[in-house]
This record gives C-alpha cells, structure tokens and sequence, in this order.
C-alpha cells in the first residue's frame, strides 16, 4: 500500500531521494560547525606545540580507543541494519538498530567515565584545573579545546541515539518506504557522526603519544 | 593646489599622509566618473526609452559576450592598478624607517599613558619632534584599543598580550586629534588626546621641563630589584640563570635549537610566560610574573634591560 | 473575492500558527520582521538624536553603547539577514518554480519558531538592561570586560542561526528537486540563482558563527581563556573565526536584493535581463569568493601584512561580479520600454544607491586608504549604502511588485510612488554626510565627539526624520490597500513568470495543475497584454 505522498512531491520516491538530499546538505552544515572549531585547535597547536603534546598524553587514550572501536563497529550495525530493511527481516533491522542504541550508550557511559577521572586529577578548565606550570595556558587552550568538541560530539550522539530508537520501534511494527528514506539518512547522520569522532580522535588522543 | 577644491578637507601630515590623499582622491575621481557614467546611462534610457516614447528598438543586442567580456575585463584591471596603488602606500607607511625615539604607549580603559624614554610622562597627550620618525611601542592593560592619529592618517589596533611597533613622523608643527578607534566599553568616546608636533628645540626644551625624578630605565632597575629578578640575574646569585647584561638585540640560543632575537617582545614574554621560551643550557626555572606586573612596570623593566648594555634588534 | 485562496482556508490561530503553507509562514515572518524593523529603527532614532549634539544628552555612554549594539544585533540577525528569504522567498520560491511548496514544510514552520525564540532570548537581553558589546562582540571586552547580558544575547543569536540554516537548506533542496517539468536551470529567473547562491553561504557560513558565539558563552560562564590573553589565547582568532561568518554574512544580505531588482528591471522595461548567464554565475562567484575576503575587516588589527595583501586582493576580485551585475542591469534599460511604477523607482534606486555603497567598498578594500577609513564614519557609511541602500530598497521593490500576488490588492500607485522618492532623499542626506564625517577621522561607536564635526552629524540627523517619516508611508498606504485597495487580477504586470500563472492571491496549493515550461524566462511582451508563459 503506497503511502500518500505531500503535495509538493511526485511520487515516493521523489519524496525520499528529496529527503535524503536534504541530510546531505545538513551534514555539510556540520562539517563547518566542527571545522570552525577544529580550526582554532590547530591555531593553538601551532603555537603551543609541546604544551598541546604533554597535555594529550594526559587523555585516556584506552578509553579513547575503546570508544573509536564501539563508534566503528555501531556503525558498522547500522549499515547492516540499512541492508537488512525489509518486512521479512524488520526484526533483525530493528535488533540491528538496537544494537548500535546500546554501542552508543556504551559510548556515552564511558565517555562520562573519562570525565569523571579527568575531573579528579584536576583537569578540567573553569572548574578544577592544575597543570605542571610549564605547559599550564597550552594545555588549559588543549582541554578547553577537548571538552567543548567532545561535549558536542556527545550531544550529536544523543540525538542520534534517540533518532535511531525511533527508526528501531517504526521498523519493528511495519516499516514502509517511506521509513526506508528515512533510515537511510538517519544512517547518514550517525556515520557522520562517527567520522567526526575520529578526527576528533585524532586531535585528541594521538599528539605526543608517536613513538 | 587640487586640494583647495575640497575646502574641507585637512591635508595629512605625515610623510606618506600626501600619498594616501592622492589616493583618495584618486579613488574620489574613479568612482566620480563611474558613478557618472552609470547616472548618464540611466538617465538617457530612461529618457529615450521610456514606454511611451518612439524610439528604435529594433536590433536589440543577441550576443552579450563582447560588452560582458569588455567590462568584466575593464573593471578587473581598474581594480587591480587601485589594489596596486594601495598596497604600495600601506608598506611604505608600515615599513620600519631607522629611529632615535621611542615612546612607550599604554592603552587601557579609558586613557591613554604616554612614557618617554627619558621618564617624561604624559596622560592623553603625546609630545613628540617634528619631522622625525618616532618608534611607537604600544601595549593594551584590558581589551582591544587603536591609536588613531586623523591628521597622520594612520591608525593601528592595540591588543592585549603583545607589543605593537608604530612609526610615526609629523611633518609639520601642531596640535593634532589623537582617537581609540576601537570599541572598548564605556567612556570608548572619551579616549581621545592630542598629538603635539614641536620644533626640535622646543620639544628638547618641553622634555627637560617636565622634570621626572627618574627615567624609564632607573625605575625599571630598582623594580628589577624590588621584583627579584636580581635574585637570579644578578651577578652573586647562586642560581643558573641567563646573565641579562648586554642581552638586548642579541641572538639568543633556545633550548629546542631555534634562534630568537632579544626584542622589546622577547623580553615582555621571558617575564610573563618565561616556559615558553626556554634559553639553551638553561632549567626552566623562571616563576611567571602574570599577574604581579603592569604594564606600565613591564615597560620600565624593558627600558633598563635596553639600558644595560646590548643593540639595535 | 469569492474563490478560494490561502488567506481565506481558515481563519482560527491554529490554522495560523501550526500551518506548513510557505505562503502563510511568509506572513508570520513579515509580521516578526516588521516588529524587529521597528526595534532596530527605534535604536537608530536615538542614536541620531543623541548624535545632532557633540556632547551627551539624551543618554549616558552606557545607553548609548547598548542603544548602537542592540541596533547592530537586531538589523542585521533579526531583519537583514532573513528579509527577503524568509518573506519574498519563501513566498514566491514554490510558486516560481512551479510547485506547491518548499521541500520540507515542516522544517519552514520549525525555522520560524527558532527565529522568534531566537527573538525572545535576545530581546530578553535587551530588556534586562543590554548589551554594550558592539554587534560584533569582540574579544577580551566581551567575554572578560563586559557587564552587560552577552550570553543571553549570544544565544540568542545562536538559536536565530538554526533559522538560517534550515532555510538555506530548504531552498536549496527544493531549487534542486521541485522544479516544474521543462524548467531547466537556465530557466530559472536570476531570483532563485540568487536564492540559491544565497542558501549556499546561509548553511555553510552560519555554523561557523555557531561555534564562534558558543565559545564566548563558555569562557564567559566558565571564566576559561579560550581568547584570553593571560593564558595565552589570542584575540584575534576570535576575530577570524568572527569575520569567517559575517563577511560571507553581507552577502547573505545583499544576494536576495539582487535577485528581487533582476525581477523589476526586467518587467518594469519589458525585457530580458542582459546576460543571464553572466548574471546567474556572478550570483555563485559572489558567494563562492565571498568566503575568502574576511580579513579586510583586520588589516590594522596586528595579523600579518601579507594576509592584509592577500585580503585586499580578494576583497578586489570578489567586486568585479558586483560590478558586471550594475553593468547588466543597466544595459537591460538599453532599448526596453520602461515603465515608472514604484517597484521600478526603487529598482533604479538600488543601482545607484548600491553602486555607491560598492565603489566606497572599492576605498576600503585599498590597504592606504583603509589604514585610514577603518573604524570611522566611512566603514559606517558604506554599509549603510549597501545594506539600506541597497537592500532594504529592494525589499521595498519586491514587496510592492509582489503585493498584488500576495494580498490580492494593488497598493496605491501615487503613494508608493511618493514615499519611494522621500525615501531614496531622505537616506542620502541621513548617510551621505557620514563618508564626510569618516574621512575627516569621526570614528564610529562614538557617543560624544569634537564640535567640528557637528555639521555633518546635524545633516544626517535631518536625514534621519525624513527617512522615518518616509518608511512609515508604506506602513500605511499598504495597510490602507489591504482593506481598502482594488483587486489585483492573476497578472496585474503582465509577466511571464510562473507565479503570475495562478490567482492573487493563490489558492492554498498554488496551481490547479502541474504547470510546464517550455521558454526561458523573462519574454516580456512591450505592453502589459496577457501572454503566459506555458502557453
């Protein structure tokens, strides 16, 4: 049964190929939001070059890469769950969706670890920050630099999280085409999410750490 | 002679303020004859091809690209000669010509202070000699100003955290507006001053008047002592710490191998961030004054390393 | 008027305030920009009051320095930048190209109410006591000096720039996707070229601002120096980061009117626009060249003088496209039939106004002259050329062109006339004195200054009155027309596009079919007989 289609549309798949055109451009709105602020973290780099290495090698660079793995591998499900979308296998799409929910989560939680620990060896600028004196404004601009982009990175996850519960329930009960747009660019939206991680993961948990 | 067509207009006093005003009447010019033209051309179509008037509007141009390609060519390079022209000025007025005098400038909230070198020092006024280049050295207390001298057409912001250089010269005795041309809070408006121009003699008569107890240099020596730099820079100090004497304007070996030059700036961040310059053969040691020193006292202590021997950076 | 049209498909405030129609949302922002048009203005009206005397007496520094802000913060976020996108766009868009709406409805209706939180929030700042940052919120003043409502006004900034963003989106999605069978891109008329350039910069630009405003609201609630000094930040990254967006912003501004004169030089002389192609590429050039400009509003802020080289060139090249656009249009006159209605007087307003606004944009782009002109009333000027100049005379052109098609009402054509020639007199004197001001070193954000420079200020202060005066006339006879005014026909200018195809004002779901194209825009017959153009 073909859902009815709005008024400016002409068919389906007008709609959603519409649709997903759209998130496209979204995601290209993103890449300029993390891009601004990636910008400034290059420009204290520059400047502050071994302030910026000591103050990464004081990131939880397991944790850091046990996050990288779970973003991979829940967008790793998602993908599939894109390719398992059909009314026979809806719950093996929804179990899939669920799955990337609970990596997601994973994320979250251990992300909130690390700034439990952060918080207590006294590194987390405006609220409880102490650094070894040399390397104190260069390191303070690194983790000012680490929170504010990890902060909206979760923030972006949470929506995505809660995007995918979304797509999950519809897809249980009866997807339709209509759902099949707009997984596909909910999919979009949370690979995108990932790959912003791992530049993030990149900037923050690398520097100074090369043999 | 073409200024007398501009009544209002006050001629620029510095050594580059002729060429700017050419430009601008250059630029005056240009836009006169464009914007001419445009008003001409709009006028006269309006005029003959308005609806109700006969007019032969037969052959109505099909192919744009010669007119299209003339004018976009025409505006291009009439722009670039003004890019030309004009960047050929700004270097001419931001190139370093060799100076005798500085001036330390402090700019905060909302006042200007005025030091020279010999101690002299003034508040919203600048006392300087005409026709000679004068080496601004300028520093922010608070928030972004910008020293801006109308008559000299020259203008430069002040930022906090680093030294600004300005050169200036005045060609010509007077008084002339000193503005902050940048937004900086409440009385922004009330940060004006005068720049006085006077005659070699005058200006050394005005200098001896002013009578200050000590220069620049010896107050930045006894502060050098009060603050306890001597404890570590001084000669019978029992910590490794870089001798100071006849350091200024020198290459300073740096402990990651780079090369640095011991100017005005080097010295201001060696105190306020001394990790972030370590000297090589040397522990990073030095306790940052961020906080416990002024301005005003930074640019003293800067003089009295200048005074203790060293050269032109 | 009997037949069924937008205006009358329901008449309660749900049918208002939850529509998904582009026409009615179109409505509801005209009526939000028409408040924030009177905000600003009433700041404006102060200032100049305040500024006909050389020493204070109207208000104290601090009001005068939140009075400029607020003026600032509200022309620019809250009427500039969504003018014409959000009113003439967002109505005329769908019905140009021939569909029944924008792509995403929902996501317009959603842009409208971000655009009045974003209001709210702000004008909360205003009313709690002020901002006194300047529009441009430098830094350290602003995130350590400030004791004004800066957050409260960067956030509400920030949620205005969600506004933006999905606008952009829309029309670029909905350029792309919905056109009518036949219209190809060279078809398009050059308002959408210049919507879509325009749409470009809203969604790239906008988040850079985004991220600019959330880090001074955490170094001001968290007190952590991402621009401070001490701690080694630097000021003028937040300058960069700044300028990135709101260079591109002025474009964002001046785009739109661009697009509308295409549309009323071309009917208003019974002829295509000269050079189409060139025109519609011009569109994208500015935009694309616009993002690489912004560090003309630093040369003499301490970066490099070889960044200042390369951003005076720029700033040169991005006006050649500017320039072939004035050239176009005024050979689009050449051998038409033109016609002196109000939405033709304020397009010939436009070119000169906006031509003027352009080549003082020429003195500022050159390094010398700007050493001299940054900061003072010359800066102040230009941008007042271009923006109400230029911009919001073609917003008064469009507005009237479109009026018919909107409210099915013609507006009184004497009245219009009248208030467009008191308007384009009264902006010249309230801002053509002020270049004189600039040159003669008045700095700007000045509220007390030298006697010497009273003459020109008292000039620009006349200006000012007439300039009100002259902006409340359409307030009026355009309300008048609204009751009162005759009933537009489907095409009252006789123009081919393919919003004229469909009653004034249009039924709900624009056309009763899909309508087809099949010639390139603008064929305008010499006189004002019917001839649509999918015939």
């Amino acid at each position: 049964m073909p859902d009815a289609v709005a008024p400016q549309f002409i068919s389906t798949a007008h709609r959603d190929e519409t649709a997903e055109l759209g998130m496209w451009v979204f995601l290209a709105t993103e890449v300029l939001l993390f891009g601004g602020l990636i910008l400034g973290y290059f420009v204290y780099r520059h400047s502050y070059p071994a302030a910026f290495a000591a103050a990464s090698r004081h990131t939880e660079i397991v944790i850091g890469a046990a996050n990288t793995a779970i973003l991979l591998t829940s967008s790793f499900l998602v993908a599939c769950a894109v390719d398992a979308f059909a009314v026979e296998t809806r719950k093996i799409c929804a179990g899939l969706l669920s799955g990337a929910i609970l990596l997601g989560l994973a994320f979250i939680i251990l992300k909130g670890v690390e700034y439990a620990d952060e918080y207590r060896e006294h590194l987390v600028p405006g609220i409880d920050f102490n650094f070894e004196a040399s390397e104190a404004n260069g390191a303070q601009l690194f983790f000012v630099f680490y929170f504010v982009a990890t902060a909206i990175h979760a923030l972006h996850m949470l929506i995505g999280i809660g995007l995918l519960a979304v797509m999950a329930t519809l897809t249980w009960r009866s997807p339709t085409t209509r759902h099949r747009a707009a997984l596909h660019s909910i999919a979009l939206y949370w690979h995108f999410v990932d790959v912003v991680w791992i530049f993030l993961f990149a900037l923050i948990y690398l520097p100074g750490r090369s043999a | 002679m073409w200024r007398e067509w501009l009544p209002f207009w006050h001629p620029g006093v510095s050594p580059h303020g002729d060429d700017t005003d050419l430009l601008f009447a250059g630029l005056l010019f240009i836009s006169a004859l464009v914007l001419g033209l445009l008003f001409f051309l709009l006028a006269l179509f309006c005029v003959r091809y308005r609806a109700s008037n006969l007019a032969d509007r037969g052959d109505r141009i099909r192919k744009s690209w010669h007119w299209e390609v003339s004018w976009t060519a025409a505006s291009f390079v009439g722009f670039l000669g003004l890019f030309v022209w004009g960047a050929v000025i700004y270097f001419e007025i931001f190139r370093t010509p060799p100076d005798e005098l500085t001036v330390f400038v402090v700019a905060k909230q909302w006042m200007w202070k005025v030091q020279h070198a010999g101690g002299q020092s003034e508040i919203n006024v600048l006392h300087i000699p005409v026709s000679r280049p004068i080496r601004l050295v300028m520093a922010s207390q608070d928030v972004i100003h910008s020293f801006f001298i109308p008559a000299l057409r020259l203008k430069h912001d002040v930022v906090p955290g680093r030294y600004q250089d300005l050169e200036i010269t005045a060609d010509k005795p007077g008084r002339y507006h000193l503005f902050c041309a940048e937004y900086c809070g409440t009385e922004h408006s009330g940060m004006t001053g005068e720049i006085v121009v006077m005659e070699a003699a005058d200006f050394a008569a005005w200098l001896a008047q002013q009578m200050p107890s000590n220069s620049l240099a010896q107050e930045g020596g006894a502060l050098f002592r009060e603050l306890g730099c001597s404890g570590c820079h001084g000669g019978g100090s029992k910590v490794h710490a870089p001798p100071l004497e006849g350091l200024y304007g020198n290459l300073v070996p740096l402990a990651d191998g780079s090369f640095v030059t011991a100017d005005d700036k080097y010295i201001r961040d060696s105190i306020l961030l001394p990790r972030s310059q370590i000297a090589a053969g040397y522990e990073p040691l030095m306790p940052s004054f961020e906080g416990k020193v002024s301005e005003d006292q930074l640019l003293r202590l800067v003089a009295y390393i200048k005074s203790i021997g060293g050269q032109q950076p | 008027m009997n037949e069924d049209n937008y205006l009358n498909a329901g008449y309660s405030l749900r049918s208002w305030f939850f529509t998904t129609d582009h026409k009615r949302i179109a409505i509801l922002y005209f009526a939000s920009l028409i408040f924030f048009f009177f905000v600003g203005g009433a700041a404006a009206t102060a200032i100049r009051i305040e500024l006909a005397t050389p020493q204070a007496d109207l208000v104290s520094s601090d009001m005068y320095n939140r009075l400029f802000t607020m003026h600032g913060i509200i022309m620019v976020w809250f009427f500039l930048i969504p003018s014409i996108p959000n009113t003439l766009g967002n109505f005329i868009v769908p019905l140009m190209i021939g569909a029944r709406d924008l792509a995403f409805p929902r996501l317009n209706l959603l842009s409208w109410y971000l655009f009045m939180l974003g209001g709210a929030v702000t004008l909360f700042a205003i009313l709690a006591g002020g901002v006194d940052t300047g529009w441009t919120f430098y830094t350290p003043f602003s995130t350590l000096y400030s004791n004004s409502y800066v957050v409260a006004a960067v956030m509400g900034v920030f949620i205005a720039g969600f506004s933006s963003i999905l606008t952009g989106l829309n029309f670029i999605i909905t350029i792309h996707r919905l056109r009518a069978p036949g219209l190809t891109w060279y078809r398009l008329p050059l308002f959408l070229w210049s919507l879509y350039a325009t749409s470009v910069i809203l969604v790239l630009a906008t988040p850079v601002l985004a991220m600019t405003l959330v880090l001074i609201a955490v170094e001001r609630v968290l007190g952590v120096g991402i621009f401070d000094p001490k701690i080694g930040g630097d000021p003028l990254l937040f300058q960069h980061l700044f300028w990135f967006y709101s260079h591109p912003a002025v474009y964002i501004m001046i785009l739109p009117g661009m697009g509308v004169i295409n549309e009323l030089v071309s009917c208003f002389s019974r002829k295509q626009v000269f050079g189409y192609k060139f025109v519609a590429w011009a569109s994208m050039a500015i935009a694309a060249v616009g993002f690489l400009v912004w560090g003309h509003h630093m040369f003499v802020s301490g970066q490099s003088l070889l960044a200042s080289l390369v951003f005076s060139f720029m700033s040169f090249i991005v006006a050649v496209p500017s320039a072939i656009k004035v050239f176009n249009w005024t050979a689009t006159l050449h051998k038409g039939s033109i016609h002196f209605d109000a939405p033709m007087l304020y397009a010939l307003a436009f070119i000169g106004l906006f031509t003027i606004g352009g080549l003082t944009g020429l003195f500022l782009a050159c390094l010398a002259f700007d050493v001299h002109a940054t900061d003072t009333y010359f800066v102040v000027a230009h941008f007042h050329y271009i923006m109400v100049g230029g911009m919001v005379t073609a917003y008064f052109g469009g507005l009237h062109y479109w009026w018919p098609k909107i409210t099915g009402r013609l507006y009184p054509e004497y009245w219009a006339r009248a208030a467009a020639v008191l308007i384009f007199f009264g902006f010249n004197l309230t801002f053509f004195p002020q270049f004189v001001l600039g040159a003669e070193g008045m700095p700007r954000r000045y509220h007390v200054y030298p006697p010497e420079f009273q003459v020109w200020n008292v000039l620009s202060s006349g200006g000012a009155v007439i300039l009100a005066i002259a902006y409340l006339m359409p307030m009026f006879y355009l309300g008048y027309s609204l009751f009162f005014g005759r009933r537009a026909t489907a095409n009252p200018w006789n123009a081919p596009g393919l919003e004229w195809q469909t009653p004034s004002p249009p039924p709900e779901h624009n056309f009763d079919t899909q309508p087809v194209v099949t010639r390139a825009p603008y064929q305008y017959s010499p006189d004002f007989k019917a001839e649509p153009q999918n015939a």
